[in-house]
């Protein structure tokens, strides 16, 4: 087995310190929404709204991390190994046929991760963060001139919002299937991530 | 939902100075208190008013002396004509035209209703409205608190001893002319609340957020109008000019779009609304007020801010059934039923009535326009409800706002062959009025003639419906609605169409897909791992 430094330390705090921000987005934004009562309507909103600032700020950080140590390469798409991913997840991961992919430094992410991550930025991201934002200046934009719908604004947001839970949902489970169980958990979290042996054609 | 606003750092400005100047004044606090109440004459030391007074307008001449122009302004007022042309609509108003589903209408009981009258001696139709000395300055300027007008005394205080109701046993005392002429003052809560806070025949019937608890309310009853507080009368909303009060409800101003009116600054003009002194950005601070502040061009401030009526004590009338009025009791006489808490629920003059405190009001959009359903206009017991007052508004044409109402629901007395409201003769000693004879149509035949309308002669009951706007007991803020209490399914604002609420609205196809997703996305992983943990062992 061996250790390879994937995650490093900004990458991380940006990392954990967005999923805490979205969980606690989707968990105000839902009763916002009206599907359960938490916290009470007001402080919802407001804690809602204060989280969506917070995130913003962090994605500045993020985009500006990401284009000057060059790391915005690793979301580029590609085709390559793309099939042998889907057929790993698809019928390898239950008979123990090695994993497709091997991760490096410049590679972290399998092609599919890629594809997920990069929907999540160019596309849920954006649906999110231009409903929320017209969402939030609703009165202003309005005032402005414009017609704005608060309905469709607030459906736009909400189809954002469940693009979202269903990346969570699927983001949360596709970590267990790393050399072990929690070894992408551990390296999100340490940093090092434990691959295969790239002799060893079965795992132990 | 448009607005057309100035822009925010303008109003942010505008707020800055406004706290400024509200600092300002609170620092010169008591002094401006007592410049206000302090008054540069001794009314006990003119001459004019040391003498006895055998009537009010007697009293009235003497005012005159000094106040020339006064009695002329009066002439000009509904509180003193009781009738308004709606410009918007055409109606004739005011209390002398309008019914309603209390004590229905005046004209044939003047003596009575005129109690209420800022005048003396509208005992019919043949009042001299011209004649200044008719005018009652003292029931808005006393400050004893011993000057009161009875019913059927058509405006005039006692002269002598009175027994009241006749037959009772209680005298109201004669009142003392003198006395009160000599402390004449500003107008304040008692003087106002002495007719506003009994409209409909009692103390908080008609208004619901208008009752004699507000004579002197604590801070959680009224903010504004805190007795150890703000200590703020009538008159310091409904600033008034030339005995020309404003604020009305024939014509209301539901949406003020204007800043706040700072003297000097803009003109001297204060419209009775919250935005001539809050103006549009009411609530200070970033973030959470800023949010507030967004609701201002669809809800009220009323909506908010006073999250119950009838909060101090006093009950009001939340309906009133006429057509059960007219039960004796075992005795044969009329009677009274009361409540478990000593109110009367039942009374043979008048029917059933059902009370309400702390009652939470129902909202509409409203936009100033109201419109009545007067004597002679269709009505029919098979259309469900009658509305005795209709209000404009709705979600786009820009003048509205979200209100909220009383909602008085009655069952009053119409003809059935002409379809038209009556105005029943109710008070009185004569052989004809309903509460001394108990017959509707011999009390109906008199109103009517009075009126000068038509009857049939047929009586009928028909269900009615008045709405009240609500704007005073404005709780302190930390009373104010809670979001949740609108921004959920059945809510207070549930039935208020045309206009998104989140927490309320969804779009039920885009929630449905989006839990089948999210729940088949889990659904797939937890399959997914079961497998997975079923290989790993196998």
């Amino acid at each position: 087995m061996e250790r390879i430094y994937i995650f490093k330390r900004f990458e991380r705090f940006w990392h954990w310190s967005q999923a805490l921000l979205i969980i606690l987005m989707m968990v105000t934004g839902f009763e916002i929404h009206g599907t359960y009562t938490l916290l009470g309507y007001g402080d919802a909103s407001e804690l809602h709204t204060s989280a969506a600032w917070a995130l913003i700020a962090l994605w500045v950080f993020a985009i500006f991390w990401h284009f000057t140590t060059g790391e915005w390469r690793q979301y580029v798409p590609t085709t390559e190994n793309l099939v042998a991913m889907l057929r790993y997840y698809l019928s390898g991961i239950f008979t123990h046929a090695p994993h497709p992919f091997r991760q490096t430094q410049l590679r972290k992410h399998n092609p599919l991760q890629r594809l997920a991550y990069l929907g999540v930025k160019l596309l849920i991201n954006p649906l999110i963060w231009l409903s929320g934002l017209a969402y939030l200046y609703y009165n202003e934009i309005n005032a402005a001139g414009f017609g704005l719908d608060l309905g469709g604004v607030a459906l736009v947001h909400t189809v954002g919002a469940f693009l979202m839970l269903a990346f969570l949902v699927v983001h949360v489970y596709v970590i267990t299937t790393g050399h072990t169980w929690s070894s992408h958990l551990k390296a999100m979290i340490t940093g090092w991530e434990e691959i295969e042996d790239p002799q060893a054609g079965v795992k132990s | 939902m448009k607005t057309n606003r100035p822009n925010r750092l303008a109003r942010y400005w505008r707020a800055t100075l406004l706290a400024a100047a509200l600092a300002g004044g609170a620092l010169a606090g008591s002094a401006a208190l007592a410049a206000t109440t302090a008054s540069t004459a001794d009314h006990a030391k003119f001459k004019e008013l040391q003498q006895s007074f055998a009537s009010g307008p007697e009293v009235t001449k003497a005012c005159l002396i000094c106040h020339t122009e006064a009695a002329q302004q009066v002439h000009q007022t509904k509180h003193w004509s009781w009738e308004f042309l709606n410009p918007a609509t055409d109606q004739t108003l005011g209390k002398k035209n309008v019914i309603n589903n209390f004590c229905i209408s005046v004209p044939s009981n003047y003596p009575f209703c005129t109690s209420c009258h800022v005048g003396y001696g509208w005992k019919d139709a043949s009042f001299d409205f011209t004649a200044e000395e008719n005018v009652d300055c003292l029931v808005c300027h006393d400050t004893t608190g011993s000057y009161r007008k009875l019913p059927g005394l058509a405006g005039h205080p006692p002269y002598q001893d009175t027994e009241i109701p006749p037959g009772s046993g209680k005298f109201a005392k004669a009142v003392d002319l003198t006395k009160v002429a000599q402390k004449v003052g500003r107008t304040s809560r008692d003087t106002c609340g002495a007719c506003h806070f009994f409209g409909g025949g009692g103390d908080g019937v008609k208004h619901g957020d208008m009752d004699s608890s507000l004579a002197a309310p604590d801070r959680e009853l009224d903010v504004h109008m805190d007795a150890t507080g703000l200590d703020f009368t009538c008159g310091t909303c409904h600033r008034t000019s030339s005995h020309d009060v404003p604020g009305s409800r024939y014509t209301p101003v539901a949406r003020d779009t204007e800043g706040a009116h700072i003297p000097g600054r803009e003109d001297d003009s204060l419209p009775a609304t919250c935005p001539a002194c809050h103006g549009q950005a009411p609530h200070r601070g970033g973030g959470h007020a800023a949010k507030l502040n967004d609701h201002t061009d669809v809800v009220a401030c009323q909506t908010c801010h006073i999250p119950q009526i009838a909060r101090g004590g006093v009950a009001t009338k939340m309906s009133w059934d006429w057509s059960t009025a007219g039960q004796m009791g075992p005795d044969g006489k009329p009677m009274l039923k009361k409540d478990e808490a000593g109110r009367v629920i039942y009374d043979s003059k008048k029917g059933d009535f059902v009370l309400g405190e702390n009652v939470v009001p129902e909202y509409r959009w409203f936009n100033g326009e109201v419109t009545y359903t007067l004597l002679g206009d269709t009505v029919d017991n098979r259309e469900g409800v009658t509305r005795i007052n209709r209000l404009g508004g709705s979600a786009t044409d820009g003048k509205s706002l979200i209100w909220p109402m009383k909602v008085f629901v009655g069952v009053q007395p119409y003809d059935p062959v002409n379809r038209t409201l009556v105005t029943p003769h109710t008070a009185g000693n004569d052989d004809t009025a309903y509460w001394k004879n108990f017959g509707w149509e011999r009390a109906i035949k008199t109103g009517m003639q009075v009126s000068g309308a038509a009857f049939s002669g047929q009586v009928d009951f028909v269900r009615t419906e008045m709405s009240w706007p609500i704007t005073h007991m404005v709780a302190p803020k930390e009373n104010a609605v809670r979001c949740g209490e609108c921004h959920m399914q059945g809510g207070r604002l549930e039935a208020i169409g045309g206009v998104y609420i989140p927490g309320r609205d969804a779009n039920p196809l885009i929630d449905l897909f989006g839990w089948l997703m999210a729940g088949g996305a889990l659904l797939g992983a937890l399959v997914h791992g079961g497998l997975r943990i079923v290989r790993r062992n196998g």
